[in-house]
């Protein structure tokens, strides 16, 4: 510590001390909490049981084997991929607007406060937020009573468990980060170019179309993929919303390690799915960014 | 043409509030419900403490309640300490490596819970740490340590580096220099940091729910499990201090820093 700031390039060595004594203790943190239980279970997912006591595991690739042989877990693998578009695009159609009003149409005082109101439940319990939707979809719940308030005799609406209530808990938890990155990137357009297109005659639509989606288009990408990648990824909020309708890759996998401790196969498919995201997003990304 | 530009505006209002409508009409029927004390959730509300009152008198609850907020607090002091060196770090020196350093931050973040949380489980087994609250610990800082960087790193962007070598020439060492002039400059952004930290570990879910073991969890896990089993109607009004905690928390970040930049 003894050479930090205005001497430091003249005394590499006490510079190095210096950024490895900052740096260090956040990293070796990083390092036991996050990159070694990874490597361990990349390690576990090849190995036939798990190394602990007296039980004998041997080096072999049928975990992976398994996901390729049985239709079952690519059925579910498929079927969580489906689900994360649905809610990417959800968030996307109605997330949108949303950010394009707080960036450009509302000003000051409002716009401050309204971004708040958005961006404060994405920040807040997501479990309850999951929890809180029960209320609202169960059988006799508050919507149900209301259609049947709007529409005397509509009958039960058959709500809860089932894959639209996954996808509507999911699009609550999630749409505030789509409007947080297309705000962000949306607020970064200069008015008077948009201003300029405009008084050269073109149309609204075209303005849309041609000049801000394309230029929004790093923050739509962005609160896409942090959207998709967590919703594959997601098994609690199947669990609370779908019941028997709510099994999905996640859940799958989950159960390897809360219920079945078959934790080879459990890591074989985590990192099978963590495979295919990466996959998708190295297709995906390229072409959209050629699309516009 | 001024008619329909007040047509969009009206639209363009009328817009937000359904988002806002959608994204609070189910927090605020279960902050309702959690008063109402008919357990069918009958219609009118039938206004009552009842379920607070079990909720005080349900020993499981109201021990998770404390393990939460003392894996939060532990959560806060550690990576809010550990965040601000790494920051300080970057912000004063350019070195090989920088980019990889940062790059580092995002897998935490951007791989799924459900991955990091089971990977934490095999780990901690495999090198006999196993589970309970210095796992949640271990794990929490983890998650809440990218978001500390990144806030710390905003502030001390605002923060001219001459101070500092001022400070220095004028005989102060190195580390009187970071005490007394660079961490009250960067004091905001710590709190504002250590606000978020704590909010990461305290709406944790998934990561506890791997590494809780048998009687030991926090208020989450808790949760989800009663959920799970059937619940019962206290479960509202722990989820209603759940979040009226954390929504509270986030307001005090806003005092301390900016979401979305300059505005």
């Amino acid at each position: 510590m003894q050479s930090a700031a205005a001497e430091a390039p003249r005394v590499p060595h006490g510079r190095l001390r210096a950024i490895a004594g900052l740096t260090g203790p956040a990293y070796f943190w990083l390092a036991l909490t996050i990159f070694l239980p990874l490597s361990a279970m990349f390690y576990f997912s090849f190995l036939s049981d798990v190394p602990f006591g007296k039980r004998v595991a041997v080096l072999t690739l049928e975990n992976y084997a398994a996901f390729f042989e049985k239709e079952f877990y690519r059925t579910l693998m498929l079927r969580s991929f489906r689900l994360g578009a649905e809610v990417t695009f959800y968030c996307f159609v109605f997330g949108f607007p949303c950010a394009y009003l707080l960036a450009k149409s509302i000003k000051g005082r409002w716009r401050e406060a309204l971004f708040l109101l958005v961006i404060l439940p994405f920040w807040s319990n997501a479990l309850v937020r999951i929890f809180s939707w029960t209320m609202v979809l169960r059988g006799n719940g508050v919507l149900e009573r209301l259609v049947n308030w709007l529409v005397p005799d509509y009958g039960p609406l058959n709500l809860m468990f089932t894959y639209p209530a996954i996808v509507v808990g999911l699009v609550h938890s999630y749409l505030p980060y789509m409007i947080l990155t297309c705000y962000i990137s949306l607020e970064a357009i200069d008015d008077s170019l948009i201003e300029a297109a405009r008084s050269l005659g073109a149309r609204r639509l075209a303005v849309l179309r041609r000049l801000i989606l394309p230029l929004a288009l790093p923050g739509i990408l962005a609160g896409a993929i942090l959207i998709f990648v967590p919703v594959i990824g997601s098994f609690m909020e199947p669990r609370i919303l779908g019941g028997r309708e709510g099994t999905f890759i996640g859940t799958i996998i989950e159960d390897q390690f809360t219920a079945v401790f078959n934790w080879p196969l459990g890591a074989a498919l985590s990192f099978l799915m963590l495979g295919f995201v990466l996959l998708i997003l190295l297709v995906v990304m390229p072409l959209a960014r050629r699309a516009t | 043409m001024i008619g329909r530009r007040n047509t969009l505006a009206r639209a363009g209002r009328v817009y937000m509030a359904a988002v806002l409508l959608f994204l609070y009409v189910p927090i605020i029927v279960m902050v309702v419900m959690s008063f109402n004390a008919s357990k069918l959730y009958r219609l009118p509300v039938d206004w009552s403490f009842t379920w607070y009152v079990a909720l005080a008198g349900n020993d499981k609850l109201i021990s998770a309640g404390l393990n939460s907020v003392w894996v939060a607090v532990v959560t806060t002091v550690i990576a809010t300490v550990l965040g601000t060196a790494a920051s300080l770090a970057f912000f004063r020196y350019d070195f090989r490596g920088k980019r990889l350093l940062q790059l580092l931050l995002f897998p935490p973040i951007a791989i799924p819970w459900l991955i990091i949380g089971t990977a934490m489980l095999v780990f901690f087994f495999w090198i006999g740490l196993g589970r309970g609250l210095h796992a949640m610990i271990l794990g929490h800082v983890a998650l809440a340590l990218p978001y500390v960087i990144v806030v710390v790193t905003a502030r001390l962007r605002s923060f001219d580096p001459h101070l500092e070598e001022a400070a220095r020439s004028l005989g102060a060492s190195p580390w009187q220099a970071t005490r007394r002039v660079t961490l009250p400059w960067i004091a905001p952004g710590m709190v504002a940091a250590a606000l978020f930290a704590f909010a990461v570990s305290f709406d944790q879910f998934v990561i506890s729910y791997f590494l809780s073991s048998p009687g030991v969890s926090t208020l989450p896990v808790e949760i989800y499990t009663s959920i799970r089993k059937g619940f019962t109607p206290e479960i509202n009004a722990a989820s209603t201090i759940v979040i009226l905690v954390s929504m509270a928390l986030l307001l005090g970040v806003a005092r301390f820093y900016r979401f979305g930049g300059e505005r």
